[in-house]
């Protein structure tokens, strides 16, 4: 009845409509004249997969993470550099072959994700509030000069991908091709966030949120399972970059400027941090947003603060929030 | 006589220039329900602060079954048996009763990292949980959200998930307090049924609740303990009649 993992009849039919119309997306774009939606579908579905691993964190157990950016540019750049490896035929410090397979690199992106997501969670966990915030953002500013340093790959100009990874012999170069291997992704992402979220795992997670200290005199270790989010979402961050190099075959150290953790930020509070598919939403309107105000002005950063401010002041849950005001679902 | 179940020696805890637990040395025996009483500001919460490890101590030692457990962190103390509740109710606004008391049956199971199973689904927490909240008469309300429950229905829910915590010794912070006089004695006779299934430490400005409830009485004043003993002994107290219940000013 409470359960927010469990769907009403209701949202199942909206959830199976929201997928058929993401499959016949790029048919109707190509019908309407309008091809280059397919691509910019793309990458809203990679973003709405970079937005979900943050809303682990940020939306069900509370931790204001300000470097989650750090994840998503590590996930790029190990596909970028492994990338790189095959191309100059010299293994990775002298012993990791490089590759240019989806199934090898993508799965290496998550784990050294997670891998620096545990590393700098386990020193950022040990403090909380503000301290939290700038500890976390500390350390992807690091990242971020560390890659910038790196001229090997590219340093401040980035690291350029000739070729999209190779899976199962797809036509991985052709952009509706691309689009469904990101969309089974990005539904199969969703459907474990999901799972995740009403587990036992889940349960403590959200508990933590609302009162750590109850959730300790519980005798569960608090730090433990803060940690494990926290490694998850980093996985998920490194799946969406590593994606997303393979989308744009590119790679640069905007990737994780702290202007992209505050973007992604941004797309979780405002779909509604704490909902399953709110980051979702939010990564669809803020992409969406920018595109058009950008279209109808230059000042279109003017614009777009407060239409977000508006949003997440009326709408408490952003815009899952607005839906369910919409579709007369009460509180 | 056997080593006590609890053991506090020489606790001494300050917060700035204010000495909040000074050189407190009590103990609580297996079973025994034993009452802390003393004015407000007098030391009671943080005392049970530093029993389970939320503070602490600048010196002295808590030991439990004769182990030290001074050093433990907070959850490990709960899995030794050391459970408790809030004076001030310590819930998760969006959960309902039953899913807090189903929480706290999955911490005591073990570990929770489990991903996949709906924890919701799951008859191995959801059953004792359920006849847990029968046990402390929340059943009716299992399925509310804590925010819609009343003051006293969430002490009895506190309650509630501190026994699926099976605790050895259970440290009580105002169970009564804020109650009305119903439900204060469906909360005292409630606490009489378990009495004797586990160890109770009782903070309770209720005296009417301490000296029917308690086995022994530990009057404590400014962080100091002045009497320890029956309810007679306490009531006969010159230092605690001055100190505490307010007579012999002449
Ligand atoms: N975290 C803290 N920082 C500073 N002072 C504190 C802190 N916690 C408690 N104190 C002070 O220590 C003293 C004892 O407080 P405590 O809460 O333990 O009293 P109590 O006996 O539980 O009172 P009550 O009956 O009102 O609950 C009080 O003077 C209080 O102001
Ligand atoms: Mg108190």
């Amino acid at each position: 009845m409470h359960d927010p993992f469990k769907f009403s009849g209701k949202a199942l039919i909206a959830i199976a409509i929201l997928i058929a119309a993401l499959v016949a997306l790029p048919f109707i774009a190509n019908a309407v004249g309008l091809p280059a939606t397919t691509p910019l579908a793309t990458r809203l579905l990679i973003y709405a997969i970079a937005a979900g691993s943050l809303n682990l964190v940020l939306g069900f157990g509370g931790m204001i993470s300000f470097g989650h950016a750090a994840f998503y540019g590590v996930g790029g750049y190990t596909v970028g550099i492994l990338f790189q490896h095959v191309r100059i035929g010299e293994p990775l410090f002298g012993f990791i072959p490089g590759t240019e397979q989806f199934l090898i690199a993508v799965p290496a992106a998550i784990l050294v994700a997670g891998a620096f997501a545990l590393l700098i969670g386990a020193l950022a966990l040990r403090t909380s509030g503000v301290q939290f915030i700038m500890i976390t953002l500390a350390f992807a500013q690091m990242l971020f000069f560390l890659f910038v340093a790196l001229k090997r790959y590219g340093g401040d100009d980035g690291l350029i991908i000739r070729r999209r990874n190779a899976l199962f012999g797809l036509n991985m170069r052709d952009d509706l091709t691309f689009y469904f291997v990101v969309l089974i992704v990005t539904i199969g992402f969703y459907l474990l966030l999901w799972r995740i979220a009403g587990s036992r795992f889940g349960m403590v997670l959200g508990a933590i949120r609302q009162n750590e200290r109850r959730v300790a005199a519980l005798g569960i270790a608090v730090y433990r399972y803060k940690l494990a989010a926290f490694t998850i979402a980093g996985m998920g961050a490194g799946l969406a970059g590593g994606l997303v190099a393979n989308y744009a075959r590119f790679v640069s150290p905007d990737m994780l400027h702290w202007t992209k953790s505050g973007e992604l930020m941004v797309m979780v509070i405002l779909g509604g941090a704490g909902t399953l598919l709110g980051p979702l939403f939010g990564a669809f309107a803020l992409v969406t947003l920018e595109t058009v105000l950008s279209g109808w002005t230059e000042r279109w950063q003017l614009f777009l603060g407060p239409i977000l401010l508006l949003i997440i002041l009326y709408f408490r849950g952003g815009l899952s929030g607005l839906f369910k005001f919409i579709g007369g679902g009460g509180k | 006589m056997t080593a006590p179940l609890l053991l506090i020696e020489g606790l001494y805890k300050t917060f700035g220039g204010l000495t909040a637990t000074d050189n407190l040395t009590l103990d609580v025996r297996a079973g025994e329900v034993h009452a802390l009483i003393g004015p407000n500001g007098a030391g009671k919460t943080t005392v049970i602060n530093q029993l389970t490890g939320e503070l602490a101590p600048n010196a002295g030692r808590i030991l439990l079954d004769g182990q030290d457990i001074t050093a433990l962190p907070v959850h490990a103390r709960v899995h030794r048996g050391l459970g408790r509740t809030f004076q001030i109710v310590q819930l998760m606004g969006t959960y309902t009763a039953l899913d807090h008391v189903a929480l706290a049956v999955q911490a005591h199971q073990g570990h929770s990292f489990r991903f996949f199973r709906a924890a919701r689904d799951d008859r191995g927490l959801r059953d004792p949980a359920d006849a847990l909240l029968e046990r402390v008469g929340l059943k009716a309300r299992a399925d509310e959200p804590v925010a819609s429950l009343s003051h006293g229905e969430r002490k009895q829910l506190e309650l509630a998930v501190a026994l699926a915590m099976e605790p050895r010794l259970l440290l009580l912070d105002e169970p009564m307090a804020g109650l009305g006089a119903v439900e204060s004695a469906q909360m005292v006779e409630l606490l009489q049924s378990l009495k004797g299934r586990f160890a109770m430490l009782l903070v309770e400005h209720d005296m009417e609740a301490v000296f029917s409830l308690a086995d022994r009485i530990s009057v404590l004043v400014g962080g100091r303990a002045i009497a320890t003993g029956s309810a007679a002994d306490i009531q006969a107290d010159p230092a605690v009649r001055v100190a505490y219940l307010g007579e012999g000013d002449a």
